[in-house]
């Protein structure tokens, strides 16, 4: 492998919409600024784990169509969240696996066959320059990632400089023997556990009250679409419109990754990771975050609807998440030796 | 990770202690929980919620990783997994360690006596909204500049964007609520109430706010530590200036 602190990621086509992101950009609420971070937590995860990262690495989110790219090193890398079609050197690439590619050999994401966001993890992390703790990418402040803004054609992402004292994997004495684009680890059961295909979790809100008795009969009885007007800001949702018994005022408070918030218009809003850090609209319900990663991989237009759980199942759903993480950093470390 | 936040050191107290009443602890979803502290946005609030913020935050609490005040509440973000497993719920858990800190006395942050001169031209295309405004109040619009002038306010705290700050209370004369049309954007820097409260747009930004003055102020530097200019709970009043001062003092915005 080249060693030394230039290694980068070449982007040859930069896909609809790529962006830098970590765990997001914890601590800075208090001054107004939001965590932004991966949409899709688990994917984010789970691609990191199958190349050996920590969690919090930074990886690139890509929307509705994926990158081309090249490395200038041989670079351990891992595709997790929706399925595309991925191809090195014409050959497919396997998803929700490590797979080492050799350098200067094209990456390319083709046709997706379902959800919204792929996730692109390689070993060590992009390096670009933290900001306020995150490399997240905060679009609207232009700041984070790379450069504070998407992916564009021509960009050189840099790569963390590769650790010499870490052990020759496998796939890097595979790679040197076969003469291949790349090489690829066994594939993992890295899928989203305990699918309830558009059952999206909720515990009511502290407004959940507020709301007349048809609203709340509607909010668990109807779908709602996701409308085209959603980002990573938050998802509108259109449906049946959800009103209070009377006019509330509320004093701006502390919002959460999948608050659902409902303006004076009646269409709720979940709020996503690119959130503002407070929100004065009546909130009807909060998205037990276990079906956060699912939601995130829902496309406008899809249809939701809304199951009430208590909190204490939303929490054990989380926990359970958890769980399979667990598991599945474990197969993963036991897949790269 | 709290850097803009003054801690206080465990186990001593600064200025005097205070105890709280009538506070509640909320879940926010299952990774959140909320300390509400009050239903009145004000200066008494803002200080409760202050050093309920800096108390918190220094109490060494597991697995919480972001304490987020706002005007009358305090919300812990936390990592359901840094709690024991069989002992209840993870937001059980917290629930009750953080009643416990807030059961007794807490220590209340020093009161900061220093006032910050905000400079701020009003009127014309700077503030399109004043002569509105003092239509609304039944002022002039030199007494609109007056009040909201005269007085210092306090910083309540910081939202909606980065360095977006929220300062109070304006004087009860200008009491006026939101522009029935929110404008498509709001330059920055626009110096803006309503509702009793003032906000300074540290980014151009739509708004329904109403528009009174513009400061050539940057309140925000993504490269400082912290990166906002003053920290909630300065005292702050805002120092009428002409177009020429404003030309003269505008600072780059990153």
């Amino acid at each position: 492998m080249t060693r030394g602190p230039f290694a980068h990621m070449q982007v040859l086509q930069p896909g609809m919409f790529s962006v830098v992101q970590d765990l997001g950009r914890l601590g800075h609420q208090h001054h107004g600024v939001p965590v932004t971070g991966a949409m899709d937590e688990w994917s984010h995860r789970v691609a990191n784990m199958l190349v050996g990262n920590a969690d919090d690495a930074a990886v690139l989110e890509c929307t509705l169509t994926g990158p081309a790219v090249q490395f200038s090193r041989d670079t351990l890398l891992a595709v997790c969240g929706a399925q595309v079609r991925i191809t090195a050197g014409e050959r497919p690439v396997p998803m929700g696996c490590a797979v080492l590619l050799r350098r200067g050999v094209t990456l390319a994401f083709g046709e997706r066959s379902s959800g919204a966001r792929m996730y692109l993890a390689v070993r060590g992390g992009f390096a670009t320059t933290p900001v306020l703790g995150s490399r997240s990418t905060y679009l609207p402040g232009n700041f984070g990632g790379h450069e504070g803004r998407a992916l564009r054609k021509n960009d050189r992402v840099p790569l963390a400089p590769s650790d010499p004292d870490a052990p020759t994997l496998v796939l890097e004495r595979i790679l040197v023997q076969s003469g291949l684009p790349f090489v690829a680890a066994a594939r993992l059961g890295t899928e989203l556990p305990d699918g309830s295909p558009e059952g999206v979790r909720f515990i009511p809100g502290p407004q959940w009250n507020a709301f007349s008795a048809e609203a709340r009969e509607r909010f668990v009885s109807q779908p709602f679409a996701i409308s085209s007007r959603s980002n990573r800001m938050g998802y509108r949702l259109e449906g049946p419109g959800l009103r209070l018994t009377k006019p509330l005022e509320m004093i701006s408070e502390a919002t959460s990754f999948g608050t659902v918030q409902v303006p004076p218009d009646g269409q709720p809003i979940v709020l996503m990771a690119d959130r503002q850090s407070a929100g004065g609209y009546p909130k009807i319900a909060y998205v037990a975050s276990a079906d956060l990663p699912r939601l995130a991989q829902a496309l406008p237009g899809a249809s939701i609807r809304f199951t009430p759980v208590a909190q204490q199942a939303a929490e054990q759903a989380w926990l359970d998440l958890e769980d399979r993480l667990a598991l599945v950093r474990e197969m993963a470390a036991h897949a790269l030796t | 990770m709290q850097d803009a936040i003054p801690t206080i050191p465990p186990g001593r107290a600064c200025g005097f202690a205070h105890r709280l009443t009538g506070w509640q602890i909320e879940p926010v979803g299952d990774r959140c929980l909320l300390v509400r502290l009050g239903d009145q946005v004000g200066a008494e609030a803002s200080r409760t919620v202050q050093n309920v913020t800096a108390y918190l935050s220094s109490a060494g609490l597991p697995g919480v990783f972001d304490v987020v005040p706002a005007f009358t509440t305090v919300a812990l973000h936390y990592q359901p997994l840094a709690f024991a497993r069989g002992q209840g719920a993870a937001s059980l858990q917290l629930a009750r360690r953080i009643e416990r800190l807030l059961g007794a006395d807490i220590p209340a942050l020093p009161v900061n006596d220093q006032v910050i001169d905000i400079p701020a031209c009003y009127g014309g295309e700077y503030g399109p909204d004043l002569e509105d405004v003092a239509r609304r109040c039944g002022l002039t619009a030199d007494e609109v500049v007056g009040l909201h002038s005269a007085t210092p306010m306090s910083l309540y705290v910081y939202f909606f964007s980065p360095g977006n700050p929220f300062f109070g209370p304006v004087d009860p004369r200008l009491k006026v609520p939101r522009r029935a049309t929110p404008r498509l954007l709001v330059e920055a820097g626009s110096v803006a109430i309503a509702n009793g409260i003032t906000s300074i747009y540290q980014t151009a930004l739509p708004g329904g706010w109403n528009v009174i003055a513009r400061t050539p102020w940057s309140m925000f530097d993504v490269t400082k530590t912290p990166p906002t200019r003053m920290q909630p709970g300065a005292r702050v009043r805002f120092h009428p200036i002409s177009p020429s001062q404003f030309a003269q003092m505008q600072e780059p915005r990153s």
